[in-house]
């Protein structure tokens, strides 16, 4: 996948997201302990690991829905503060499972709520909305109806819709396509792969299938109780492991090897 | 707070351009002379607006004194050791005085005296020789009953037995309207009376005469605003013509036809002024349907500006409580509480409750406490169900929500308001048909509405009265449920409705 920096845009920094010491403790557990992890820009990473290892803490520490109790974060090369946290979101595209789409708000006033807040005139935010509609392989009438009149599958590319629509340089996915049944999440990894390769984004993505890690990103960060286990290709994970958790994770995972097997005939 | 007494009046004075308001008591006197000030200042030109279910002297008296009513039937014993217990009051002249200082005057006496006497019945008194309580004290072993108010006052029965130095023993607390039937029956041989009781020439009982002058005078007059003799002098003339223009005889008459015949009281008032005074005053009988409408308009204005308030209040309470957890429990429990006050004693208790307030005097009595009492009434339904609507929304949809980088207060309009709009409207309409139920307690306090028909009912043990009120009450809360329910479809988003 091309990983060519913006060069016109100077004030790009290297990493989209800094996460310096960072320590997140909840009540019963230590969902994040004492990480450094930097996110390079313009490139696709991917989070995984089991359930409670702390992806999607560092997933909302980035967005701001999470505050870290020690350590810094630094989100497209500011830090997080209350004062210019509105700000920088618009900066960020969130997509949860589902889309996490506003029941009672057409499809079309979902993608649009910022866009109007932030003052676009009806024409602009109808040209993005089609622009959108056409890269999310979304028909243009579907967004009139309300999100329960769609398919998850749809759902899911309105929510992606929502997040580009501001046109952010940092995208955070939060298991997007766990909900979806394979036919179409096979489909949207398709596709989404495809946009990503377009738009040149960061995107940083959580999931607990590797399969859908090695399809999508250039990097795979493994963790496991709120520490970096290993991080790299899917092939290095395979290969060359640095401990027998990253055997034990990865084999419990029959579409990783499917895929790798295929690889490498 | 400022907000709120605004509403408040704008409130109270919403429903009528007042002119002049005629109030009185809750018993069947109070309300036959109420009526023929009404026709007497019909007469000189006024519009007049009756008050007629006051719940005792001092709400009376007090919408009298703040000018919520304008004049109203009062007897000068209850002036003087009740309304004006603290002031020593031994003349005519000192009355004038202490009234003036309340800017309040008060008519010259009526011409009939409704003090405490005690009754036999004509043959039994015949019998025994009795005509002057002095000479119950050759009877030992007379049967007396007397009211409880009676046996506990003490210008009741203690200080009567000790004045007249009286041996009876054989003594009985009961009901008024029960010791009239045992004085038929002849299980009692005495009882308390007021002596213009209809019930007096009904059973044809015998009035002993108070030849030690134990009892005090309870000469009925008119109390009114001073400022009537500026504004309405017509009026006040007119009012002082009355004096002695009511003999006992003539309000035992009235009273009989009212409570015993079930003549409606305006009638009885009508007749009385007509034969009494020339005034040719047409039954000024409402019709059933002006009655409904006058009423119904009462108590919306009860209601939908009391819930308009609740709404106001009740809405940013909620989303408080939503917000700031600790401090929105103690909003949900405290206004709990309130719901917990049995609803009369809210409405009674918040007549001092304004005037802590500093509230203006015009608003101590009436519309302005029930709505306030309605008010703090249908704050829970509304502030509980705004904060579950609130904390009832999908924690994705919160995430989703918060990430997306809005303003609180743009997040709140588009968001999470239309989100809880279901549940919030379930309060609000909760609140609407309490309020409805409740708001018939306000002619308690002067506020008018289907209580007034529902009281008077009650009061007269006249169904179809009770009937009057009761039914377009119920009505009215199955109509503002149904409204409810129709402007869900409006308010709900479609995608959030049941």
């Amino acid at each position: 996948m091309s990983s060519q920096a913006k060069e016109d845009s100077t004030s790009t920094p290297p990493f989209a997201i800094e996460y310096s010491a960072v320590t997140v403790r909840f009540p019963e557990t230590l969902a994040v302990d004492a990480l450094e992890l930097s996110i390079p820009s313009s490139r696709t990473t991917a989070l995984i690991g089991p359930s409670g290892c702390g992806k999607t803490t560092l997933l909302r520490l980035a967005v701001g829905l999470q505050n870290a109790t020690s350590g810094a974060v630094r989100v497209l090369g500011q830090p997080l503060e209350a004062t210019t946290l509105d700000q920088l979101r618009h900066s960020i595209g969130y997509v949860v499972q589902e889309g996490g789409l506003f029941p009672h708000l057409s499809c079309a006033d979902n993608v649009a709520l910022v866009a109007e807040h932030l003052g676009w005139t009806r024409e602009r935010v109808r040209a993005r909305t089609s622009e959108l509609c056409e890269l999310v392989q979304l028909s243009e009438e579907l967004m009139q109806r309300a999100p329960g009149e769609l398919s998850g599958g749809q759902r899911q590319r309105v929510g992606l819709m929502r997040a580009l629509f501001l046109d952010p340089e940092l995208l955070l996915f939060d298991e997007p396509l766990a909900a979806l049944d394979p036919m179409v999440r096979a489909e949207l990894q398709d596709d989404l792969k495809k946009i990503f390769a377009r738009l040149e984004k960061s995107v940083l993505l959580v999931t607990h299938d590797l399969a859908e890690a090695g399809y999508l990103a250039d990097d795979i960060i493994l963790m496991r109780a709120g520490r970096v286990v290993q991080r790299g290709g899917l092939r290095e994970m395979l290969e060359q492991p640095v401990e027998p958790f990253v055997t034990e994770f990865v084999s419990a995972q029959r579409g990783a090897r499917d895929l790798l097997a295929e690889a490498q005939q | 707070m400022r907000a709120l007494g605004l509403l408040l009046c704008l409130a109270a004075c919403a429903p009528t351009t007042r002119d002049l308001r005629v109030g009185s008591k809750r018993f069947t006197e109070s309300r036959v002379l109420g009526e023929v000030a009404v026709l007497v200042a019909s007469e000189t030109g006024a519009t007049v607006e009756p008050r007629t279910e006051f719940g005792g002297t001092m709400l009376a008296w007090n919408a009298l004194r703040t000018g919520a009513i304008d004049l109203y039937p009062d007897y000068t014993g209850t002036v003087i050791n009740e309304i004006l217990s603290g002031t020593p009051i031994d003349s005519a002249e000192e009355l004038e005085q202490a009234l003036a200082e309340h800017g309040v005057r008060s008519t010259e006496p009526l011409g009939f005296n409704n003090t405490y006497a005690i009754g036999l019945r004509e043959e039994r008194a015949a019998e025994l020789g009795v005509v002057r309580i002095s000479d119950l004290r050759e009877h030992p072993d007379l049967r007396l009953g007397f009211t409880n108010e009676f046996m506990n006052r003490a210008d009741g029965w203690p200080g009567l037995r000790e004045s007249y130095a009286l041996p009876q023993t054989d003594v009985n607390g009961l009901d008024h309207d029960v010791a009239y039937r045992a004085l038929e029956s002849g299980a009692l041989d005495a009882i308390d009376l007021y002596s213009t009781d209809a019930e007096i020439d009904y059973y044809d009982l015998h009035v002993l005469e108070d030849d030690r002058a134990y009892f005090p005078r309870y000469d009925a007059v008119f109390l009114y605003r001073t400022e009537l003799g500026d504004t309405h002098p017509a009026l006040v003339e007119a009012l002082q013509s009355l004096a002695g223009e009511i003999p006992r005889e003539a309000m035992v008459a009235m009273n009989a036809r009212a409570k015993l015949d079930l003549v409606p009281e305006t009638s009885v008032a009508a007749d009385f002024v007509r034969e009494r005074l020339g005034i040719q005053a047409t039954t000024n009988e409402r019709s059933l349907t002006a009655r409904l409408w006058l009423r119904t308009k009462e108590h919306l204005a009860l209601v939908l500006s009391s819930l308009l308030a609740a709404i106001l209040v009740a809405i940013p309470l909620g989303i408080f409580a939503a917000r700031r957890e600790r401090l929105g429990q103690v909003v949900l429990a405290l206004t709990g509480i309130l719901q917990t006050i049995p609803s009369l004693a809210l409405l009674v208790v918040m007549i001092p409750l304004l005037k802590a307030l500093g509230a203006p005097s015009a608003y101590l009595i009436g519309s302005a406490p029930a709505i306030l009492a309605l008010f703090l009434y249908g704050l829970l339904p509304i502030v509980r169900n705004t904060y579950q609507g609130l904390k009832d929304i999908p924690p994705e949809l919160v995430d989703a929500a918060e990430a997306l980088g809005l303003p609180t207060r743009t997040k709140l309009r588009r968001l999470e308001l239309p989100l809880a709009s279901r549940a919030i409207l379930a309060g609000i309409k909760t609140s609407a048909v309490i309020n409805v139920g409740t708001a018939t307690l306000g002619a308690l306090i002067g506020a008018g509405g289907y209580g007034q028909a529902i009281l008077t009912g009650i009061t007269l043990d006249d169904t179809a009265l009770i009937l009057e009120g009761a039914i377009p009450a119920a009505l009215l809360a199955l109509l503002i449920q149904t409204l409810f329910e129709l402007s869900e479809r409006i308010l709900v988003p479609r995608a959030l409705r049941a």
